[in-house]
């Protein structure tokens, strides 16, 4: 990535609240162009809120600067994304009772607006990526199963064309064959030049594909480096990639 | 709930004031006075059932045209004494509140209201259409209150009575809001799930606090007819329900002086408009209601919880404290032979619409052991919790406990046999204290109902219970943090909230899940050491966990699931070498 | 009853149900978008209808000074944020939108002379008036709160329906108005007299309801409310924003409501107050169908009106009472149908 290191985001110092419970402190990290960062920790370290707070479901402190622009406090999910930016969550959020295509196009809502009609021409490219959704195109959202959704949730974030897109535990309830499916599929979208901030629990799947990783423990970042070094961390090997300690 | 200095002084002027309010003020002015006691009776009952309850009803203006009808037809038809009347009229509401409330509680909370304004409507129009109760001229010629021999004629005579009753009413709810059965009220608003798996029959508590707030209604309806001396049905109209809901959200929605602080300013604000508001518009109409209609939304907007906590922010709060010494402890159940089989799960299966979360699970823990639940995201142990606490039933499949099949039996009886849980998203009530919070826990350690804790006749029986919480609270390492609201925790401590709560039932087995996750690494160490403790003492633990650390080092046994099954079972040494558990957790990614 | 009365009393049924189904299918669709039980939905029918009234009776309508007043407040607050962000490029199209078309259409008002002009012109002029009356509303009332509970959003609603009567008693007085039948043709099918303003009604509302569906299944826009309705954080993720949402869905009920509005006003007389009654037979249907069927809703709507006809025949007295108290037993279906699962 040595050609091109232009960032796509920046966070510093950034905090998240619950009412009066702080869940994340002072967090700060990177994403470039054409990277893919993860972020990889236990359950209830505060991945998830991470996330939701970047995308503007959650209201932050701190600094966050996305494509060289400081974003304001009131920023908005939908200004967000307007601007390229793309959650495909923890529970994909797919509309249930819609057919596949329908889930797609609602995906290029916000190009739509904008007055991109180009819809077909991306709708052939999500699927080239994600072949099984052609098949399924006119079948309701709600009767997929487990990996096929997350392939619209995916296929979905890609309509929009997104400048960065944010994973949330894509291998989450899938079969080990399927999750490697999609980790091939996130390799892919590097290849074409999206950068993604990746959150997984899976952690040495996250550790092989992404270019660098930050540790998040109870709300704050524990450790950071390139992948390859943390994926050697004696700490990281301990709690994340083994099953635990050895006694 | 003790209260501080100031707040005493308060009180006391206020009393004072009222008393002597009659002799100072003109006629004008008692009358007025007289309505804001019928009002806020009236508003009192909304705010135990909306702001406290939080079910939302318009409809309290008709069971108050209950009270009066039925002691307007009664008296001036049957000639039956007033003071038969009211017993009478609580009856009839009571009868009515409940058929109502039957049909519309169960079903989400937008129901209840919308249920409401139609039997507003409705009984509003039966009133003034039934001939017997005289159409839309209503009732008049309906006799004064005789207390004694002394005949309550004029407002001046009726104003002691209205006050004392509404003072009575009040010191009553706030008695029975600081109580096990209160607590539980207070949980229906956004905890019912909480309050069920800690054995609260949460149905009967919704049904009881809305006939009660039908019944306070009742009350103010019977005082109503005779100090007006007839009775029609406009007071009694959805108007004056949506009014009455109006008083109470000014007021404060979730405060028991609130009602009178609302009733006062919005029948003052009526008064006041209902002068000035013709004389702008040149001709009469309910000009008021477009003011009181965008007070509310303003209200609404930029102060939802009413004025009342406003006004409170100039004197101290205390929270009620558990009692340290002399207080007897709560009996404690016998806990089954160590060893012995205390849950069975056979077969468990859970389907949500096609998605099968947990198919066909097997698995068994005894008392005194230690069993651990892991698995991947989103492998159904949580789903699995739920079924076997009753808060999600089975699909199918059977549970058994303590030798009990309970796999179709409602969490509150489940509970009662002595499981208790925590929940992996925290479902605390977070205004609430951590000490009340936890004592919710205990709702089955206590008998005292709703009578005896408004009579404060449940004393004795309620610090036993608070005392329980406190040894739990400190048993679980948060002395400190007892009296702070439980919201304010750091979301680790909250989930060991959590377990004091579930320790607070006396359980047998205990259903820990996550218990782990947000906590640093020496509370970590002082859980397991007491999840130890509890295990010596022959608790049966089922615990769902993420940290391996943790759990290897804890647990006696360890079920592995993955995709809703069980990959392997067995002890935790087994588990670490066993080859599918290792593929299933890192995935298998070449 | 013979059976010329039972035909009779099954159109005005028929007629009446038609309306309250197109009532009830706007209450789901604002339910269902934006969380909020729209209790007010009577009171557009009621402006709709006396709003016509006093163009016909050549009155200028108090609607307009609602109109210009709600959006003199709107401009206020959409320029003042305009102006706190520094971006001032907004104001103009804030104005325009908001002060600039209202007085526009205040200031043609006067020009012509309303009672003149042909009926489809008056409704248009209507419609034009009352119909932005519903998206400002949810700007102004609800937007603030969008995300708060359904029950702190019904109490908002109730408050708006409060205000808006009390307006409506300035806007109109306390008379009721009745314009004059849209058609005066009536047909002859066996031994019953059809009313052409009974088909007028009924086709209307039929197509309208087929240009919902068609607006629903087949634009983005349709689907994008739809995508709201099943999945509000889904439908956020893909930058469908819950105001727009929100305010799209009020401007689709507010247009059913005015029009409903104008439909029933050659039927029946409509005071200032009689909205609310309209909108909650309209509601006793929609709980039929659980706030969520359109069919169901629809059904139950035309079910309402038929059992209100006959009713009123019967026990002309009780007829509120025995529509409202339908309700009960509708609850009761439900709530013997429905598991309530508490939200985390």
């Amino acid at each position: 990535m040595a050609e091109e290191r232009s960032v796509v985001l920046e966070v510093r110092d950034l905090s998240v609240s619950y009412g009066k419970v702080e869940a994340l402190h002072g967090l700060s990290l990177r994403v470039h162009r054409g990277e893919i960062v993860t972020v990889i920790g236990p359950n209830g370290a505060g991945k998830t809120t991470l996330l939701s707070a970047l995308i503007g479901l959650l209201p932050l402190r701190g600094d966050l600067v996305y494509l060289g622009e400081r974003q304001s406090a009131g920023r908005t999910v939908e200004q967000l994304v307007r601007q390229g930016m793309t959650l495909v969550p923890e529970k994909r959020e797919l509309f249930a009772d819609m057919s596949v295509a329908d889930n797609l196009l609602l995906g290029a809502f916000d190009r739509y607006r904008a007055g991109h009609r180009d819809q077909l021409e991306t709708i052939d490219h999500v699927f080239d990526v994600f072949p099984r959704l052609m098949e399924r195109r006119e079948q309701m959202a709600g009767t997929l199963s487990g990996g096929e959704r997350q392939m619209l949730a995916m296929g979905r974030a890609l309509m929009a064309k997104p400048r960065l897109l944010l994973l949330d535990e894509p291998s989450l309830g899938l079969a080990p064959l399927v999750i490697r499916e999609i980790f091939r599929t996130i390799a892919h979208l590097r290849s074409i030049g999206v950068a993604m901030l990746l959150v997984e629990q899976n952690a040495r799947a996250a550790l092989q594909v992404a270019d660098y990783a930050y540790v998040l423990e109870t709300g704050s970042i524990a450790l950071e480096g390139p992948s390859g070094s943390l994926a050697s961390d004696p700490r990281v090997i301990e709690s994340y990639l083994g099953l635990g300690g050895r006694h | 709930m003790k209260r501080s200095l100031p707040a005493t002084i308060l009180l006391l002027i206020f009393i004072f004031a009222l008393l002597a309010a009659p002799a100072l003020l003109p006629e004008f002015h008692v009358t007025l006075l007289n309505y804001i006691g019928l009002y806020a009776i009236v508003t009192l009952g909304l705010v135990m059932l909306t702001g406290v309850g939080g079910l939302t009803s318009f409809g309290q203006a008709a069971f108050a045209g209950l009270g009066a009808y039925t002691t307007a037809y009664l008296t001036t038809v049957h000639g039956v004494s007033p003071w038969l009347t009211l017993p009478a009229g609580l009856l009839v509401t009571a009868i009515v509140a409940l058929s109502l409330g039957l049909v519309t509680l169960r079903l989400s909370g937008h129901f209840l209201p919308l249920g409401t304004i139609a039997w507003g409507i409705s009984l509003y129009y039966l009133f003034g259409n039934l001939a017997v109760l005289g159409g839309h001229t209503g009732i008049s010629g309906v006799p004064p209150l005789h207390i004694l021999d002394v005949e309550l004629r004029s407002g001046r005579d009726f104003f002691y009575l209205i006050w004392a009753i509404l003072l009575g009413l009040i010191l009553a709810t706030r008695n029975l809001l600081d109580s096990r059965e209160g607590r539980a009220i207070r949980a229906l608003k956004g905890g019912s799930v909480m309050a069920e798996a800690m054995g609260v029959n949460t149905p009967r508590s919704k049904i009881v606090v809305f006939a009660v707030a039908a019944l306070y209604a009742a009350v103010s309806g019977w005082l109503y007819a005779h100090l007006q001396r007839f009775v029609n049905p406009t007071p009694f109209s959805l108007t004056q329900g949506i009014e009455y809901l109006f008083m109470a959200v000014v007021g404060g929605v979730s405060h028991v002086w609130g009602a009178i602080l609302g009733a006062g300013l919005i029948t003052v604000l009526k008064q006041w408009l209902q002068d000035w508001l013709p004389r702008l518009m040149g001709e009469s109409g309910n000009f008021e209601m477009i003011v009181f209609g965008l007070l509310m939304i303003l209200v609404l907007h930029r102060a939802r919880d009413g004025v009342w906590p406003m006004l409170q922010r100039f004197w101290p709060q205390e929270v009620r404290r558990a009692r340290a010494e002399g207080v007897p402890r709560l009996a404690k159940r016998p806990l089954p032979e160590p060893g012995s089989v205390l849950l069975e799960v056979t077969d468990a299966s859970k389907c949500f619409g096609g998605l099968v979360a947990n198919d066909r699970v097997s698995f068994r823990v005894r008392a005194g052991e230690i069993m651990a639940l892991i698995g991947p995201n989103g492998a159904g142990k949580s789903t699995m919790f739920n079924g076997i606490s009753g808060v999600d039933p089975l699909t199918s499949g059977r549970v058994s406990f303590r030798g009990q099949r309970v796999e179709s039996l409602p969490a509150r009886r489940i509970a009662r046999l002595g499981m208790s849980r925590t929940f992996q998203h925290v479902r605390l009530l977070p205004a609430m204290s951590v000490i009340e919070n936890v004592a919710i826990g205990a709702h089955l350690r206590g008998r005292k109902s709703f009578v005896a804790a408004a009579c404060r006749t449940d004393r004795d029986e309620d610090a036993r219970l608070l005392h329980e919480a406190a040894v739990q609270i400190e048993r679980c390492g948060l002395r400190d943090q007892m009296y702070e609201p439980a919201g304010n925790l750091p979301l680790g401590r909250q989930r060991l909230v959590e377990i004091a709560r579930a320790l607070a039932a006396d359980p047998c087995l205990l259903l820990l899940d996550e218990p782990a996750a947000g906590l640093r690494y020496t509370e970590k160490q002082a859980l397991a050491e007491l999840l130890r403790r509890l295990r010596v003492e022959g608790m049966g633990i089922l615990l769902v966990e993420h940290d391996m650390e943790f759990v290897m080092g804890l647990a006696d046994h360890v079920v592995v699931m993955d995709f809703g099954r069980k990959l392997a079972a067995g002890l935790p040494e087994e588990i670490q070498r066993n080859p599918t558990v290792v593929e299933a957790y890192l995935g298998g990614v070449e | 009853m013979d059976l010329q009365i039972a035909l009779l009393l099954g159109q005005d049924g028929v007629t009446n149900g038609a309306i309250y189904a197109l009532l009830a299918l706007a209450l789901v669709l604002v339910f269902a978008v934006t969380r909020v039980i729209f209790i007010p939905q009577g009171e557009f029918v009621a402006f709709g209808a006396l709003t016509l009234a006093s163009l016909q009776a050549g009155k200028l309508p108090g609607t307009v000074w609602l109109l210009l007043a709600m959006g003199t407040v709107i401009a206020l607050i959409e320029g003042a944020t305009a102006v706190r962000a520094h971006r001032f490029r907004r104001l103009p199209l804030i104005l325009l939108l908001n002060c600039g078309a209202p007085l526009l259409l205040a200031a043609s008002l006067l020009a012509v002379s309303p009672a003149g002009l042909p009926l489809p012109l008056q409704v248009l002029l209507t419609l034009m008036l009352v119909v932005p009356l519903a998206p400002m509303l949810y700007r102004l009332a609800y937007q603030p709160v969008a995300e708060a509970s359904v029950l702190a959003l019904l109490i908002v609603s109730v408050a708006v329906h409060v205000t808006l009567t009390g307006l409506g008693l300035v806007f109109f007085g306390a008379e009721g108005s009745r314009t004059p039948a849209f058609t005066d043709v009536s047909f002859e099918v066996g031994d019953a007299v059809l009313h052409g303003q009974t088909v007028l009604v009924i086709v209307a509302s039929i197509l309208l309801i087929v240009a919902l569906y068609f607006f629903f299944e087949r634009t983005l826009y349709g689907k994008a409310l739809r995508a709201t309705a099943m999945n509000r954080t889904g439908a956020r993720l893909m930058g469908i924003s819950g105001d727009l949402a929100g305010l799209l869905s009020f401007t689709l009920a507010g247009a059913i409501g005015a029009f409903s509005g104008v439909l029933i006003s050659p039927i029946t007389t409509i005071y200032y107050d009689s909205g609310f009654l309209i909108g909650l037979k309209g509601f006793v249907g929609a709980i039929i169908g659980g706030l969520a069927s359109y069919p169901l809703a629809a059904a139950g709507a035309v079910l309402v009106g038929l059992l209100e006809a006959y009713s009123s025949f019967w026990a002309s007295a009780f007829k509120e009472v025995i529509v409202f108290t339908l309700i009960i037993p509708v609850l009761l279906w439900r709530s013997l149908k429905t598991r309530h699962v508490e939200e985390a």
